[in-house]
Order: C-alpha cells, then structure tokens, then sequence
C-alpha cells in the first residue's frame, strides 16, 4: 500500500500533526512519501521522498494552489491513501483533494483495526468502522489519535515543486490570540463550566468554587462563544492546552476539541449529569449531579474544612 | 442577492444512543431533535446578510423525511424566506459526496450568491459537504468561519486556526461559507415569526429527482467505544458525594496538602 502524508508548517514552524501522520503510515502498514509546503528550515526528521513546495512562492493559505500542488504528486505517486491531519488545514484541503480524485473521503480517524479506519460518532459517543468503495482513499486523522514510539529520525529525499497560478482566495494575514489576563497554564488547579451552567449568572457557581480551591476557572468553548466567560480561559484545541494537578470539569460533554485541551490534568473529575457523557473516559471521578446543587454544596464543604 | 442555507436535523448530542437494528447507525426512535449546531450559524449569517444587502432571497435547504420540517420552520421563523425539502427518508444513510451532490444538483443554475453550510454535522462529523458543494459547482469556499463581513461583491472572512489563530481572507462571491462555532449570536425566533413563517414557501422535492451518484463509501458497523478502564462513578445524595470526593481528593491529590 502507498500512502501520501499531507504534512502541515506555519509561520515557519513544522506542525506536530506531521509525526502523528507517520505513525498513521505505520498503523496502516504503508510505504510512504510525504508533501509539506515549507521551507527548507522546517524539514521533518523523516527517512523517505519528501515533496516540498517553497512557502513563499505558493503562500501558507493558498487552497486552490496547495489543490494542485497535492494532485501533481498524486499524479506522479499514485497512492492508494491520502492522509491529512484533521486539522484546520487538513479538512479544509482533503474534501478539494478528495472530489478532484474522484475518491471517498473518511474524516476523523481514530483507529485502525485490522485495515479498517474507525470514525467517531455524535461526540464520540458512538463509533463506526468504514469501508471505500473507490480505488483510491483520502483520510484526515484526528489529533492525537497515532503517536509515535520512538523520536522521529531520518533525513528526507527532497524533490522541490513548484505550481503555477494564483488562487481565488486572497490571505491578508494572521490574527493573533489576544494575550493578557489569566494564565490558566500556570494553575495548578483548574474548575471549568461547560454549557451545562445554563446561562452567565451560574458562572460565579464556578469561579467560587475554584476560589475555594485556590486555583482558578476555565471555560469550555460554546461559554465563552456566549460571553459568559473571556477567551483566554477557554480550554481546547483553540484555547489553552493545560495540566494542572487538578481539573474539575462542570457540566462539560468531553469533546474532543476539549479534551485536547486537558486530558494530561494529574486528577480530572467530571460534574454531569449525564452518566453516559464522554468526559466520563478520561475522568478520575465522575460524579452523576446537576452541577448546580452539587458545585455550591461542594464549596461550602471545602470553605468549613 | 440570492443566498442558500443548507441546515441538517440532528439528535440532541445529551440523548441516549442505542444501535440500531441494522448495525450500522443509531436508533432514530425516542430521541430528541434539534438544528445542528454550526448550522444555526449560517441561518442567522445569511438573515444578517439579507438584512444589511436588503434585496436578497435566502432559501433554506434541508434534506430529511417529515420530522425536519420542524426544524426548517425555526430557520423560517429566523428569518429565512422559503425553505426546500429534499424528500428522503434514508437521508442518514448518505454520506458526505452523495449530501453534496444533492445539494450541488438543486442548486445549479440557480445562481447562488453565497452558500451557507456548517462545518460538520454534530452526529455524522465529516466537515466536507459544504467544501464539495463548491468544488462541485466550481465555487470557491472557505471553510471553518468565526468571521464575515460583506461589501460589494467581496466577502472578508476570518478562519480559525489551532490555538485561537485566525487567518483573514478576502474572496469574491459567488461563495460557499461553511460556519464555526461563534460566528454570530443566533437570534431565538420570535412569536409573531414564527407565526409569520407558517406561511412561508415550503417546497419539497423527492430526492431520487436529484441524486445521480452512488455511494463512494459505506458504514459496516456502529458501535459503542470500549470504556478504558475509566474512572470512578459517584452516584446518589449530594450531601454524600461531597463527602466522598473530598476524601478522594484528599487520598489521591495534594490539593488540599
Ligand atoms: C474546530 C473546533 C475547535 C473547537 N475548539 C474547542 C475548544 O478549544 N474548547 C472547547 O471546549 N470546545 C471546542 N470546540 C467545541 C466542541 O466540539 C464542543 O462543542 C464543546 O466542547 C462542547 O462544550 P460543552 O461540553 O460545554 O457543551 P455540551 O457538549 O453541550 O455539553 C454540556 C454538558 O453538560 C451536561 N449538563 C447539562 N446540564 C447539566 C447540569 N445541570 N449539571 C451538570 N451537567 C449538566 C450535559 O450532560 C452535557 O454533557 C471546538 C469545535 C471545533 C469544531
């Protein structure tokens, strides 16, 4: 089996996701070989073909470029997979790919098991295994998902590409993540809400409690989308990754996109009232309340300890 | 302006799950349903885009047997003018490349300025349908939006990267937008709305008039992940389980050392 990994660089950084492909190439048993649009201070430590188109030629948010740069190497390869990360980057170009291959498409995989890719579904509550019935296969993988065991090594065999064109999408820039406020990297104690609190005023529920416990609060996305909460304590994949000694998650499901953000906290208990929730996979302690008698009750406890 | 929303029905994420008969999807029986969640970011995008262009037509598609109208009324009773069924009782057994295409097929040569879509879907989860309908159509796209503003033909979106990085865009209609969490704040409809779109246009289409493609991929098999070894449930009175978590924490943590 051939597989062509779609590594991932930006602002002249090589995206972890890049190793995690490596190790999906392993899971899959697959002789690889490997594109990246970069430059030629972001090599990744790989031993194979590297396809590598300079960034300042083609732009680091370029699809319709990136597009055809892709299928040019699929043209001269012919992989049976076409592996992205399920990133950003991952599922906005795998679907252009994808459709101009005239190949299925499996997103998100977490697993695969005896060959077959194994896809999360409704909040990974559930999961299916699928099967392609097109020759040639595109995949995104999930964060996290393939790790590798030992340290990347190797010294890629660069061959340098070039496209032509312009694409319709202009990119006037990044924005960056305002900074200031907390640090919740700091924390060694960590109490977040999740949609579970219902609305703001419930809020102080948690923050009191984290008060209590000397540490401080965090939020999970769809509570700071709402305002209730300011960005730099949310908590996930586009907030802050944390591990704090402890992290108490209150009225959070455990998305995925979440539990990137935490899941390497020393001790995690979890507040639902579902028993079922995901977050009950990485908890230490799930405890089955509504949060909003329990959280009160609990501070009250610890503040007369 | 003509604008296109395409929104999917999906159960509430809290429900019970059970495996259907089959084996290959969940049981659609006693569960709750509701708008998927990043779509009801591109009904009120596209009720917003209406209100600031004032001369525009926002249809609201959606492909699903009886029970989605009910959510097609919400997208109505936000703000949408007519709303298009596609006919389908086995629409959760399509995946990504057949949704798009019948969805491409409607909307062809109907001159859409922009199309609106969600990411993902909450259930199914492959974040491709909105991107497929525009290489379909040979649209552009982009995909993953937390902003959009528009002006004279020009659309300037944000998308959001890892780590709460944006990248900014400019792109000429005709588009396809697919939405992120954020986007907006989707309004609640209100009574005299929702009173208003029972008599809004509600087409219905059967979906063996516009789909022409076969399935590229297939579900063998749904099932429940493993627990992994997972950690301790505390169940029943709350004066209790105070208790017991702070012994826990005491036992197994340095919180309160
Ligand atoms: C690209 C991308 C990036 C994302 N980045 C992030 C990120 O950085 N951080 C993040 O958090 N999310 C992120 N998300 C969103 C993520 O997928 C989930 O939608 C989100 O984490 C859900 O938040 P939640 O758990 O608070 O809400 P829900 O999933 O709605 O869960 C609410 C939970 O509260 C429980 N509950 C309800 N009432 C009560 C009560 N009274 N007492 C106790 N429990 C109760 C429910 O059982 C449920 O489990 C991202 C999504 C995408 C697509």
């Amino acid at each position: 089996m051939k597989i062509l990994l779609i590594a991932e660089s930006r602002e002249g950084t090589l995206l972890g996701g890049s190793y995690e492909l490596i190790a999906f190439a392993e899971a899959m048993g697959g002789e690889s070989s490997m594109f990246l649009v970069g430059g030629d201070d972001v090599l990744p430590a790989y031993q194979g073909k590297l396809y590598l188109a300079d960034v300042a030629g083609c732009g680091e948010y370029n699809p319709d470029v990136h597009k055809q740069l892709i299928l040019d190497v699929v043209a001269k390869e012919n992989p049976d997979v076409v592996a992205f990360c399920h990133s950003s980057y991952g599922w906005d170009l795998a679907p252009r790919v994808a459709f101009a291959m005239g190949a299925a498409q499996i997103s998100e995989v977490v697993d695969i098991v005896d060959g077959v890719p194994v896809v999360p579904v409704c909040n990974a509550k559930l999961r299916r295994d699928v099967k392609a019935n097109t020759a040639q296969t595109v995949i995104t993988i999930q964060a996290g998902a393939f790790g590798l065991e030992d340290e990347p090594a190797g010294t890629p065999d660069v061959e340098k590409i070039a496209a032509e064109g312009e694409g319709k999408i202009e990119f006037t820039g990044y924005e960056q993540a305002e900074a200031g406020g907390v640090d919740l990297g700091k924390a060694q104690i960590i109490v977040s809400a999740g949609r579970g609190v219902g609305k703001p005023e419930n809020v102080s529920m948690i923050a009191d409690l984290a008060k209590a416990l000397g540490g401080e609060y965090g939020a999970s996305r769809p509570v700071v989308d709402s305002e209730w909460v300011e960005h730099n304590r949310q908590v996930g994949t586009t907030g802050q990754t944390v591990a704090p000694k402890l992290y108490v998650a209150c009225g959070i499901s455990g998305a995925i996109q979440h539990l990137a953000g935490m899941k390497k906290s020393e001790f995690i208990v979890a507040v639902n009232t579902d028993k079922d929730a995901p977050i009950g996979e990485v908890a230490d302690v799930l405890v089955v309340a509504d949060l909003k008698q329990f959280v009160p009750a609990l501070t009250e406890k610890i503040q007369s300890l | 302006m003509k604008i296109l929303v395409c929104i999917k029905q999906v159960p509430d994420m809290e429900s019970k799950f059970k495996v259907d008969a089959g084996g290959t999807w969940y049981e659609k029986t006693d569960l709750a349903w509701r708008m998927n969640e990043y779509d009801e970011y591109g009904v009120e995008q596209a009720v917003q885009l209406k209100e600031q262009v004032k001369d525009a037509d926002v249809t609201v598609l959606c492909i699903g047997g009886d029970q989605v109208k009910e959510t097609m009324k919400k997208a109505l009773a936000m703000g949408c003018d007519r709303g298009a069924q596609i006919v389908d009782d086995e629409s959760y057994a399509k995946e990504p490349a057949q949704i798009a295409a019948i969805i491409a097929e409607y909307a062809k040569g109907k001159d859409f300025d922009v199309i609106f879509t969600g990411m993902q879907s909450q259930d199914r989860g492959s974040a491709q349908v909105g991107i497929l309908v525009a290489e379909i159509l040979g649209m552009s796209s982009v995909s993953t939006v937390v902003e959009f503003s528009y002006s004279d033909g020009t659309v300037e979106a944000k998308r959001e990267l890892e780590g709460g990085v944006k990248a900014c865009l400019k792109v000429q209609t005709p588009l396809v937008v697919t939405c992120q969490l954020g986007l907006n704040t989707p309004r609640y409809p209100t009574l005299p709305n929702i009173m208003k779109a029972k008599r809004k246009e509600l087409l219905s289409t059967p979906v063996g008039d516009l789909l022409k493609v076969e399935a590229r991929q297939e579900t063998m098999r749904m099932y429940f992940p493993e627990k992994k070894g997972g950690g301790l449930i505390l169940e029943g009175e709350v004066v209790d389980m105070t208790d017991q978590l702070i012994k826990i924490l005491k036992d197994k943590t340095t919180v309160f050392a």
